[in-house]
């Protein structure tokens, strides 16, 4: 169906994906909300999955096997994967912190907040420490400007940040075992709290 | 308090659960519209509402309804706009993680009228928990009946998806939405044709925003004149308005349209004032896409009318004096925020999320970044300014989608009504390159008459 590509990935150097049993499943039951002949549109969503699945981020491979189980080119996975921010072409951390620094947030104190993980952690927004653990990025408006400011990580929004409740957060995690996906099924408080840090 | 046709229930407890939104009335209109309306009947009343699109730009729901195509055999959807990424607005987040059974429910007549029988809410990736909670929602209006087949026994169908986004603004922008609902990048088409009658796979589609459909609710229930008797000319009904930035207290809050913004800012039903003890420099009430406005303007008009929060009052004065009601995004700066390093970041904003189709905005969002990096860091020039200018001048009205627009205006507006903070910028670079510069010298707004 596809030409064959000399650049294979085993030739690269890059770990080859096969679908877990688990993402399988949820990637046909995606396929199920569109009509037959529109497999396409479950795109996006099947990202989402596969980036859980391979590790936090989208290898060629990982895209590959995509466009195979959709039927599309490579080309209309690379497209997609490379136009939306969520989604990470390079190995991340295993807690990606998306730190809003739009001007909602920038007004009660998000510059701080950034330069603040910045220094604890030995990083510029955009990197990861060494030891695999962070990554940092910055982020455009979250939604969440009522609590600025504020973070993502993974599927969490930590939201009314201090440097003591950043520090706390970061404490925390670095005892978490398991990777912070942004497809993680968590709790939010349904207190009448907007919060769901 | 005004009315609150959306909020009222929203801290009872259990309402996130189909249970505890039944015993607070949940579901009645669905009821109501299917058993004693009929489609028509529906479209109606929310014609009779006046209730207008509470994304942003303002067009009325029962006439964008109207315009909906039907051909023979081709099915027809309706997408819930669930993107909110306009800086400044976190209304829908509230309701779909508080109360997501009236986004559900507002559904379901919204499909009846529409002849839809599969709807998609459409909601940015960041918010995939919140896909969660109305995944489950779903779920459960579906095993009580509510949604799948044969509906009360009227013979409609209906069925709802939640399609998570990856993190892109421009997916906001209606056709974007419908592209990357398809699977693609998301570049906005060139209208027309128009979703109503070439959408999502060129079927008629119709695209409402989370809170222009929870509205419908209200609006079955208790009719659409009674709807419409509440706010003030075409501004009808209750809006949500995120408020956030310099007010003590940020949050969601219902009004009626038509409370003025003075009441809004500064009494203690809502805002309860400007924050952090110092004086009230300026404020966005619609989101980043509109124009801001000075305090000189916000609780006036250059009339020196009491302005009000309707989607008229806002806009009256036009650019020169006036701002927009947007989608409800209140920002508010006291006078330790940088105008000049506000307009930066919401340009780096705007630069970002460009889609990179029409030239004028993606190089354009760019050119407008770099000079204002430069007033930001004390490197520009007094003339730049008018460069500036220039520059956003020559966005407007030259894109496919009102992106280039919603970048240019924000700019627009500063250097129209902040000049003299540009020229600070520009004669004291060294200022200026402490970013809390007016944290710690405010620079004082000078003597003007708007009036006139
Ligand atoms: C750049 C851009 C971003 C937009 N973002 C949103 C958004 O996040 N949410 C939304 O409901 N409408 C957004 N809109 C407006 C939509 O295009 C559309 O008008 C709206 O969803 C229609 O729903 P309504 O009539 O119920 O408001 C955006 C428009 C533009 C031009
Ligand atoms: S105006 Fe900007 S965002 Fe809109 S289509 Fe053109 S390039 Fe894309
Ligand atoms: S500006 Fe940070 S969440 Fe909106």
């Amino acid at each position: 169906m596809q030409p064959s590509d000399p650049h294979t990935p085993a030739a690269e150097g890059i770990t080859p994906y096969t679908f877990s049993e688990k993402a399988l499943a949820e990637c046909k039951e995606l396929l199920t909300h569109y009509p037959q002949d529109h497999p396409k549109s479950a795109l996006i969503p099947i990202l989402h999955v596969v980036q859980a699945d391979n590790d936090g981020w989208l290898s060629v491979p990982a895209m590959d096997a995509v466009a195979e189980l959709l039927g599309i080119q490579y080309i209309e996975v690379y497209e997609v994967a490379t136009f939306y921010s969520m989604f990470h072409l390079k190995p991340v951390g295993k807690h990606v912190f998306d730190v809003c620094q739009t001007v909602p947030c920038m007004l009660r104190g998000a510059d701080d907040i950034i330069a603040h993980i910045g220094k604890t952690l030995g990083i510029k927004p955009g990197e990861t420490t060494a030891d695999g653990m962070f990554t940092l990025r910055t982020a455009e408006c979250l939604g969440s400007c009522g609590s600025a400011p504020m973070m993502q990580c993974g599927a969490r929004y930590h939201e009314h940040l201090t440097i003591e409740k950043v520090d706390q957060i970061i404490g925390q995690l670095r005892q978490k075992d398991t990777r912070s996906n942004y497809t993680d099924h968590i709790p939010a408080p349904d207190d009448g709290t907007t919060a769901s840090a | 308090m005004g009315r609150q046709l959306l909020l009222e229930n929203i801290h009872k407890p259990g309402i996130r659960g189909l249970e505890g939104y039944r015993a607070n009335g949940g579901y009645r209109s669905v009821e109501k519209a299917l058993k004693t309306m009929s489609p028509e009947g529906v479209l109606e009343e929310v014609k009779k509402s006046g209730l207008r699109g509470r994304g942003g730009a303002g067009f009325p729901a029962g006439l964008k309804w109207s315009f909906m195509a039907k051909p023979e055999g081709v099915p027809r959807h309706l997408v819930v706009n669930a993107d909110e990424s306009e800086p400044g607005t976190f209304k829908d987040r509230y309701l779909m993680q508080l109360i997501p059974h009236l986004l559900i429910e507002g559904i379901i007549p919204s499909c009846y009228a529409l002849g839809v029988d599969t709807c998609y809410i459409y909601i940015r990736g960041e918010y995939f928990y919140i896909a969660r909670i109305l995944e489950q929602a779903i779920a459960e209006a579906r095993t009580a009946g509510w949604l799948g087949k044969n509906i009360l026994g009227s013979g409609f169908n209906l069925e709802v998806y939640v399609h998570v986004g990856a993190g892109a603004y421009i997916c906001g922008e209606e056709t974007a939405l419908l592209e990357s609902l398809e699977g693609k990048r998301g570049l906005p088409r060139i209208k027309p044709p128009f979703p109503a009658v070439k959408g999502v796979w060129q079927r008629p589609t119709v695209v409402n925003n989370v809170e222009t459909i929870c509205a419908v609710v209200p609006i079955i229930n208790d009719g659409g004149e009674e709807y419409a008797k509440i706010g003030i000319g075409k501004s009808t009904g209750t809006k949500l308005i995120s408020a956030g930035g310099h007010v003590n207290k940020p949050g969601v809050y219902e009004i009626e349209l038509g409370v003025p913004v003075e009441e809004f800012l500064m009494s203690d039903e809502y805002c309860g004032g400007v924050s952090g003890g110092r004086p009230l420099k300026a404020c966005i009430p619609g989101g980043s896409s509109v124009p801001v406005l000075p305090a000189e303007l916000l609780f006036r008009t250059a009339k020196f009318e009491t302005r009000l929060m309707t989607y008229e009052s806002l806009a009256d004065g036009g650019f020169e004096t006036g701002s927009m009601l947007g989608s409800g995004g209140f920002y508010v700066f006291n006078d330790s925020a940088c105008m000049v390093r506000a307009t930066w970041n919401h340009s780096r904003f705007y630069h970002h999320e460009s889609c990179g189709q029409c030239s004028p905005c993606r190089e354009g969002t760019g050119w407008m970044e770099k000079i204002l990096y430069r007033f930001e860091h004390g490197l520009a020039r007094t003339d730049d300014i008018d460069l500036l200018w220039d520059v956003q001048r020559r966005i407007e009205g030259k894109t496919i989608c009102p992106f280039g627009d919603a970048a240019s205006w924000p700019v627009a507006a500063s250097i129209r009504h902040f000049r003299h903070e540009f020229e600070y910028h520009a004669t004291h670079p060294t200022k200026v390159k402490d970013p809390k510069h007016c944290e710690k010298e405010p620079i004082p707004y000078p003597e003007r008459s708007y009036a006139g």
